[in-house]
């Protein structure tokens, strides 16, 4: 028997071990492959109520690849270092933000 | 025919109905209502008699003809039988389709409606049994609904949760816990990552537990959760009470004290009262989850009663943002296409006729928000794969035993959940069919989750094998 630790969690699939670049890859190509449109947001220290993270530049609005999205992740990651970076997607159909999960956390060597 | 010709020209007596409502030839209207009963028959009697009775007794029609029939234009506003059918398969059963005028129906009214579509004609002689299948509702009439207070996508923009099903679990046991100690198990399964927890239906405000200590006990645990995990956490807190101020008193307090759910049930409490909670929690920010006791002593015979697609449109109507609506895996077994087919009336916007998924009508919601299938019931962290692949994202998963029977304790049992439905979205993205390979799926995660392996090993690979009694 265990007693569960405390632990900050940050959404969809923060329950699992951090993504390696592979797996951000192929949750991205399926998020294409929804013709949803992906996006890159960034938050130093975000609370669970905070819904907007900061964009970084805009929604990727005519991507086609997921490398470019992954490119813009460690771009971000690069220049802000000490913050959390996740990845969206938007469904500009349904008018409405389809997909959120985090791809990077500070102090975690791997994104 | 038997009548009596008065000296005035008022021909009193009964006629066949079908003289007046049975009307094959008629083409149904845009703004029409339609439904579609399933009717058995007294021996003797004609289907179309019988349809023709149906029409008039959920209409304008009454046993005999009076003479105030003669102040008013019975064709704008009778019910009308266009269409009878034989059901394949059975003896003495037929579809009977019925288009009724929109003037027949008070604008905004579940209640309206169902009193005259499954009213006094349920009890009539001349059927042996009766069932409601389906009801078209007209655009017309739809906009006069508010329909759910947020909606799904709403619903997960409060939330912040996307891109995966959303998890919860019933507190048990059901009856006779304390509101400290009802707290304590509230938070438990939320800081192990579950959304949401439940309270079970029958909690409203016993001698054992007021309603007041619980909301606040239960505020106060999903407050820490949601500090402690960094993810927005809630309880369905159950308003359901005996009269309607009274419920509105507790989601009054539900909302003082900022909680984002609370809870109703929709048919023991009623559509008026679940319409004015509704409109309630629109207006203060609340979500609305909705429990369905009672439905299954309304929708559980094949020939007799209200089929449960019908339920929950009117529910979409009067206003719910969650409803429970079965697991098709579980142990309340319901046939898949046929759930998926109500589930679709929940939450899609245009739903295409399909009688093969039991829906006899399109139905056009005209961008009404959807309401999110509650899969609960009998299920635990080996059925994850099929819940996902069945129900998709948008949909609740509550597993009550499947959280709280963990060996050890709710937060582990919550974790094991969690980390079972984040492998299988995952999976689930990257191509790898759940149908297939989710027993594999899950067995990769629990080489990295003591949580999850704990749970599989206490339930193994079970699988619950009860005939559907719901078919066509």
């Amino acid at each position: 028997m265990k007693t569960l630790p405390k632990e900050r969690r940050y959404e969809t699939l923060s329950y699992l071990p951090p993504l390696t670049d592979q797996q951000i890859i192929k949750q991205i190509e399926y998020m294409l492959d929804q013709g949803f449109i992906p996006g890159v947001e960034f938050e130093k220290d975000p609370t669970p109520e905070l819904h907007h993270w900061t964009l970084w530049k805009l929604p990727l609005f005519s991507c086609r690849s997921a490398q470019e999205v992954l490119a813009e992740v460690r771009e971000c990651r690069s220049e802000y270092s000490d913050c959390y970076i996740r990845v969206v997607g938007f469904d500009n159909i349904k008018q409405c933000q389809t997909v959120s999960f985090i791809v990077y956390k500070p102090g975690t060597s791997r994104y | 025919m038997v009548q009596t010709k008065s000296s005035a020209g008022f021909e009193a007596g009964v006629k066949d109905y079908r003289l007046t409502y049975y009307t094959p030839e008629y083409t149904p209207k845009d703004t029409d209502l339609l439904a579609c009963f399933r009717m058995t028959p007294q021996p003797g009697v004609p289907p179309e008699e019988a349809g023709a009775a149906v029409a008039a007794e959920s209409s304008t029609g009454t046993w005999t003809t009076v003479w105030t029939d003669n102040l008013t234009d019975l064709d704008r506003y009778k019910g009308r039988c266009y269409e009878v059918e034989p059901v394949p398969g059975e003896d003495n059963q037929y579809f009977c389709f019925v288009a009724y005028p929109l003037d027949l129906f008070e604008e905004g009214s579940v209640t309206n409606v169902l009193t005259s579509l499954v009213g006094n004609v349920f009890g009539f002689k001349a059927l042996r049994a009766l069932r409601l299948e389906d009801i078209r509702f007209p655009v017309a009439l739809i906009k006069t609904f508010p329909g759910p207070p947020h909606g799904i996508t709403v619903e997960r923009d409060k939330l912040n949760k996307y891109g995966r099903p959303l998890l919860g679990c019933t507190i048990k046991p059901k009856l006779g816990l304390s509101a400290k100690n009802y707290g304590r198990a509230v938070y438990e399964c939320l800081r192990g990552g579950l959304d949401f927890t439940k309270d079970d239906e029958n909690i409203n405000s016993q001698p054992f537990m007021r309603w007041r200590d619980r909301f606040l006990f239960v505020q106060e645990a999903i407050e820490k959760a949601q500090a402690e995990t960094n993810e927005i956490k809630g309880h369905y807190l159950n308003v359901t009470a005996g009269t309607c101020e009274e419920m509105l008193k507790r989601a009054a307090f539900a909302k003082e004290i900022n909680t984002p759910i609370i809870m109703h049930d929709f048919l023991t409490g009623g559509f008026t009262a679940n319409t004015t909670l509704s409109k309630y929690c629109r207006d203060n920010g609340l979500l609305l989850h909705i429990h369905r006791a009672m439905h299954a002593v309304i929708d559980r015979q094949r020939n007799h009663g209200i089929h449960f697609r019908v339920l929950a449109k009117c529910l979409r109507l009067s206003g719910g943002d969650h409803l429970h609506s079965g697991t098709v895996v579980g142990k309340l077994e319901g046939e898949r296409g046929i759930t998926m087919g109500f589930v679709d009336l929940m939450r899609e916007d245009y739903v295409e006729e399909d009688r093969s998924r039991g829906i006899f009508f399109t139905q056009d919601y005209a961008s009404m928000g959807g309401t999110m299938p509650v899969a609960s019931g009998g299920i635990h962290v080996w059925h994850m794969p099929a819940l996902v692949e069945i129900f998709g994202d948008d949909s609740c998963l509550q597993f009550g035993g499947g959280t709280l029977g963990h060996p050890w304790g709710n937060a582990p049992g919550a974790t094991a959940n969690r980390v079972a439905l984040e492998a299988c979205v995952q999976a689930r993205n990257e191509g790898r069919n759940l149908a297939r390979e989710g027993n594999d799926v899950i067995r990769e995660a629990c080489r990295w989750s003591p949580e999850l392996a704990a749970a599989c090993e206490l339930w193994k690979e079970i699988k619950f094998e009860f005939e559907a009694m719901d078919t066509l």
